[in-house]
């Protein structure tokens, strides 16, 4: 336990030392903002709830969440690092579990300071709060489950662009699976069974459900899931490349 | 009990090329092994493999006893490495890439700042402690690359071209300290300088094409060579090999 506390707190700390790490939290808070009140209608919407705050994660996470994982395992292949982290005395699984604990601290840091929102609605109204935090709750979950994803990328490759780039696109592609325009296309040559399970398979799918303040311990289990499976991943690529 | 390392049958290749074939060599406590070869030769791919770091096609190393491949952990607690270009975290200062190295080799916070006080005056690290490891220069790189390497004082040290970057100021203190370190460790130093072997080995394993071409001693080398000293009697190797 104590060797992945270390390891997350230099990961942390690498991310904080540089100014990044603060452009990165502004860019997301600002892109929230927008998203909210300009395409969401906040106001128009005259409502006392954050979904037009939360509709918008998916898509925000699909190009944030790349921009945090890139450097995970790129920059340790690059400068080398990763020759003096492998033969210290440590287990795969510590060194992937800090990395990917740095990166999911650092998101539930930019989540935090979006807090704001959740005042600013319950100081015009009386929102359901429960719905909220169920909400904020999917938000991490669907966060964590990008992350890695974007970890297990950025374990195949030196250079920090071509993992954004790819993770960006698995991103996206993984929302893009539940987005209706894109399912009425593929209705147009693909049998209903395979449609209905691409759809189950969507974040977006599984994110709104919570988005509506619904447990439902399918998408839970579906996030958590995904999570292990590509931390997993990320094991097996850094053992394969390690075998060269 | 003295401290051993053994490299048994140690294979890799990469596609069609075989980059080190079926090395074995071996060493007990107060060795200082020289591990010559042509640059492309496999040292370092050798140093990898003995470190864990890659994973032979066939063979495997004995860390004090420890097999790399199947208790890696224990056998990697034993030794330090330095890798080639000794390679820290780049936006990281000097004082906490050693203390984070020392907090993951396990020393408790009181060894630990004994420790990381002990090999920064034996690098002469003190002037750069607050600096960032990328501003650093070759030569200060290479000396933290060894700071991290000697930071839990590990039985088994595996150096991969120690005083590659160094001015001969610098090489010939970190030959003192190398040498004054060996009698209770073993000791492997990756090198190229046939000079660097003269002065400091007791052990000469030179290795070409991937493959083992001599283990001995540099007395044994010069009777056998006829030569006036070791480093004639291993550049006329060297110059068979080429």
């Amino acid at each position: 336990m104590s060797i992945i506390s270390t390891i997350l707190k230099r990961e942390l700390r690498s991310y904080f030392l540089t100014p990044i790490a603060y452009v990165f939290i502004v860019v997301f808070l600002l892109l929230n903002g927008i998203c909210t009140f300009y395409f969401g209608d906040f106001w128009g919407r005259a409502q006392a709830d954050l979904v037009s705050f939360f509709s918008f994660h998916p898509w925000i996470y699909a190009i944030f969440i790349p921009a945090i994982s890139m450097r995970l395992w790129a920059e340790e292949r690059k400068t080398g690092s990763i020759e003096i982290l492998f033969t210290l005395p440590i287990t795969i699984t510590q060194a992937i579990l800090g990395k990917f604990l740095a990166g999911l601290v650092f998101i539930s840091v930019a989540l935090v300071l979006t807090m704001p929102m959740w005042i600013l609605v319950n100081y015009l109204g009386k929102p359901d709060n429960g719905v909220i935090a169920v909400c904020y709750l999917g938000s991490l979950l669907m966060a964590s489950c990008f992350l890695a994803i974007g970890a297990a990328v950025s374990a195949l490759t030196k250079n920090q662009v071509i993992a954004f780039v790819l993770s960006l696109l698995l991103c996206l592609l993984v929302n893009l699976l539940g987005f209706p325009v894109v399912i009425d296309q593929l209705r147009l040559f693909m049998p209903n069974i395979v449609i209905d399970t691409l759809r189950n398979l969507s974040f977006l799918t599984n994110f709104d459900t919570m988005s509506r303040g619904i447990i439902e311990l399918r998408s839970i289990v579906y996030f958590i899931t995904l999570t292990a499976f590509f931390l997993f991943a990320n094991a097996v690529f850094i053992e394969n490349k390690r075998a060269d | 009990m003295s401290v051993t390392l053994r490299v048994m049958n140690l294979t890799k290749s990469y596609g069609k090329l075989v980059a080190v074939d079926n090395i074995s060599f071996s060493a007990t406590q107060g060795d200082i092994v020289g591990f010559l070869g042509p640059n492309g030769a496999g040292k370092s791919t050798t140093m990898k493999m003995i470190t864990g770091y890659v994973t032979p096609n066939s063979g495997t190393a004995y860390i004090d006893g420890y097999d790399i491949l199947e208790q890696p952990i224990d056998a990697k607690r034993i030794f330090g490495y330095l890798p080639e270009g000794a390679p820290g975290y780049p936006d990281m200062s000097v004082k906490s890439y050693l203390d984070f190295i020392a907090v993951v080799r396990g020393l408790s916070s009181l060894v630990r700042a004994h420790r990381i006080q002990a090999v920064v005056e034996q690098l002469h690290l003190q002037t750069v402690l607050t600096k960032r490891i990328e501003t650093l220069s070759k030569g200060y790189q290479r000396r933290l690359g060894l700071a991290q390497a000697l930071i839990h004082d590990p039985r088994v040290l595996i150096l991969d071209e120690p005083t590659d970057g160094l001015d001969p100021n610098q090489k010939r203190e970190v030959r003192n300290l190398i040498a004054s370190l060996a009698h209770d460790k073993v000791i492997i130093i990756s090198t190229h300088m046939l000079e660097e072997v003269q002065a400091l080995c007791n052990r000469v394993v030179m290795i070409a094409g991937g493959k083992l071409i001599l283990d001995t001693t540099p007395e044994e080398l010069l009777q056998q060579n006829g030569a006036v000293d070791a480093i004639t009697a291993l550049e006329d190797i060297f110059a068979k090999c080429q």
